[in-house]
């Protein structure tokens, strides 16, 4: 396998009622380091399913996921360890609530990377800088708007280091006043090199700084490519449609 | 009027005999101490053991059964199970008199026999309680956790349980309040609490009245006290998660 190939899907599939429904149907994707992702598509077509199978957070049904070379959907792996290599963002952001934003950040590096808690705390401090949100570093989740409860998961999950970030529909719960905190925070970590794939909304951030685009239907990958091609010059009906009705 | 100070005059005799007399109201005061230490002594097992059941139960139902773990969760699983089905199907006394006389035959402290066996029973109780508060908890929340690489099981600790024992708090004080109306019962094998210390000073004095009134009385005030405090804590819980 090529070294620059991150993460590599192999006839992923994710079925329901024995292969009646195809949430995601042979899935076959390469994801080579520091490119940025973008999955767009309609609801229902996938692209979430795509995303959460990525990190094993939904079970694929068959075929495999390379993960820095490593098949993870191999049952005798200890999938925990992969995953602190892989952030992931959600919609609803889900912070622990019962946690302060500083304990949320620290919490995985502490007890998985066995750092010490002046160690986490000083690492975590800098990223809350870095995306403005270092006075709030003791409020607790409730006391955060979604744009800086989002901007808070982000960094919690760059606390570990990981090798990608994996982002599903990260600003589709936000007012739209926050979308662009949000938006920035991402744009700031495309540009420093970090892999990334984003299942999103946003066709002003995809065409701005996916390096891909990818464009799921109905469990599978209709077209993908060039942003500034796939989105002047969609090849088949169906991503022309999607583009008529959200552009 | 003077028959009613004469009332009051013949009621405080009787209870200077049926009380003081003897030092009879250390008998009470002991079976107090007894009726506290086996509510509170069983509250925190059938914690302890309603949040491991709790736990596997949640677990056991969201796996299909594929590996050796999974199938080792199943087994255990079925167990709590049982153990829910026995201890809900059986009345508290009945299990009281199995752990004396079947199970714990040769233990020389009943009080522990009784506090051991009460808190199994509210085990079975509590497990479901906190259950219910484990299920309201956002699953985005194990997602998280398991996303940052934690394990089930210390997404649980960490994050799950914390939130879920600190929504169903009233409800564990109620069961708190429930206990210590159960553990009236111990005195069927032989553990002085503070029932049976009533109805002892009333054989011992022919008093019909006033010691079992006493009983009833503190039994209510302890219970008033415990409502008190269970709606402190509700709203001051309430006031915190803004």
């Amino acid at each position: 396998m090529n070294d620059n190939v991150l993460i590599k899907t192999v006839d992923l599939c994710k079925h329901y009622y024995g292969g009646k429904i195809k949430a995601i149907d042979n899935i076959n994707m390469e994801i080579k380091k520091g490119e940025v992702v973008v999955v767009i598509g309609p609801s229902g077509s996938g692209k979430s399913t795509f995303l959460r199978s990525l990190n094993l957070l939904e079970d694929p049904t068959s075929g495999n996921i390379f993960f820095d070379g490593t098949d993870i959907t191999n049952p005798k792996i200890n999938i925990n360890v992969h995953r602190q290599k892989m952030g992931m963002v959600f919609q609803h952001f889900n912070l622990f609530a019962n946690m302060t934003v500083l304990k949320n950040m620290t919490a995985a590096p502490i007890r998985l990377l066995k750092l010490s808690k002046e160690e986490a705390e000083k690492r975590a401090m800098e990223l809350l800088n870095k995306v403005g949100l270092a006075d709030r570093a003791n409020a607790y989740p409730s006391q955060l708007s979604g744009g800086q409860k989002q901007r808070v998961a982000i960094v919690r999950a760059l606390c570990m280091n990981p090798d990608v970030m994996l982002f599903d529909e990260p600003t589709s719960a936000l007012d739209p006043e926050m979308v662009g905190e949000v938006l920035d925070v991402m744009k700031n970590l495309a540009n420093e090199g970090m892999t990334m794939i984003v299942v999103t909304h946003e066709m002003g951030f995809a065409k701005e700084v996916a390096s891909r685009v990818v464009f799921f239907d109905e469990g599978q990958v209709i077209e993908e490519g060039d942003p500034d091609v796939i989105f002047d010059n969609p090849k088949t009906e169906r991503m022309q449609a999607f583009l008529k009705k959200v552009l | 009027m003077n028959s009613i100070i004469k009332w009051f005059e013949n009621w405080f005799e009787t209870l200077y005999n049926t009380f003081i007399v003897s030092d009879r109201w250390i008998t009470l005061v002991d079976g107090l101490k007894a009726t506290l230490i086996m509510t509170i002594g069983a509250l925190l097992i059938g914690v302890v053991i309603g949040t491991a059941v709790a736990v596997v139960k949640v677990f056991a139902a969201g796996v299909k059964g594929k590996t050796l773990s999974d199938k080792v969760l199943i087994v255990f699983d079925k167990l709590c199970n049982i153990y829910i089905t026995v201890i809900r199907g059986i009345p508290v006394v009945v299990q009281l008199l199995i752990s004396f006389f079947i199970i714990f035959t040769t233990a020389k402290d009943g009080l522990w026999v009784a506090t051991l066996t009460f808190g199994i029973n509210s085990g079975a109780y509590v497990a479901e309680t906190i259950r219910s508060g484990i299920m309201a908890i956002d699953v985005g929340q194990m997602e998280a956790g398991r996303s940052l690489g934690f394990s089930k099981l210390q997404t649980m600790w960490l994050v799950i349980l914390p939130q879920a024992i600190k929504n169903i708090l009233p409800a564990i004080g109620n069961e708190m309040i429930a206990l210590l109306k159960e553990t009236s019962v111990a005195g069927y094998v032989a553990v002085i609490d503070i029932t049976k210390a009533g109805n002892q000073i009333k054989n011992t004095t022919y008093d019909q009245i006033n010691p079992i009134l006493l009983v009833a009385l503190v039994y209510l005030v302890i219970v008033m006290f415990l409502t008190y405090v269970v709606g402190t804590l509700e709203r001051r819980l309430r006031k915190n998660e803004r």
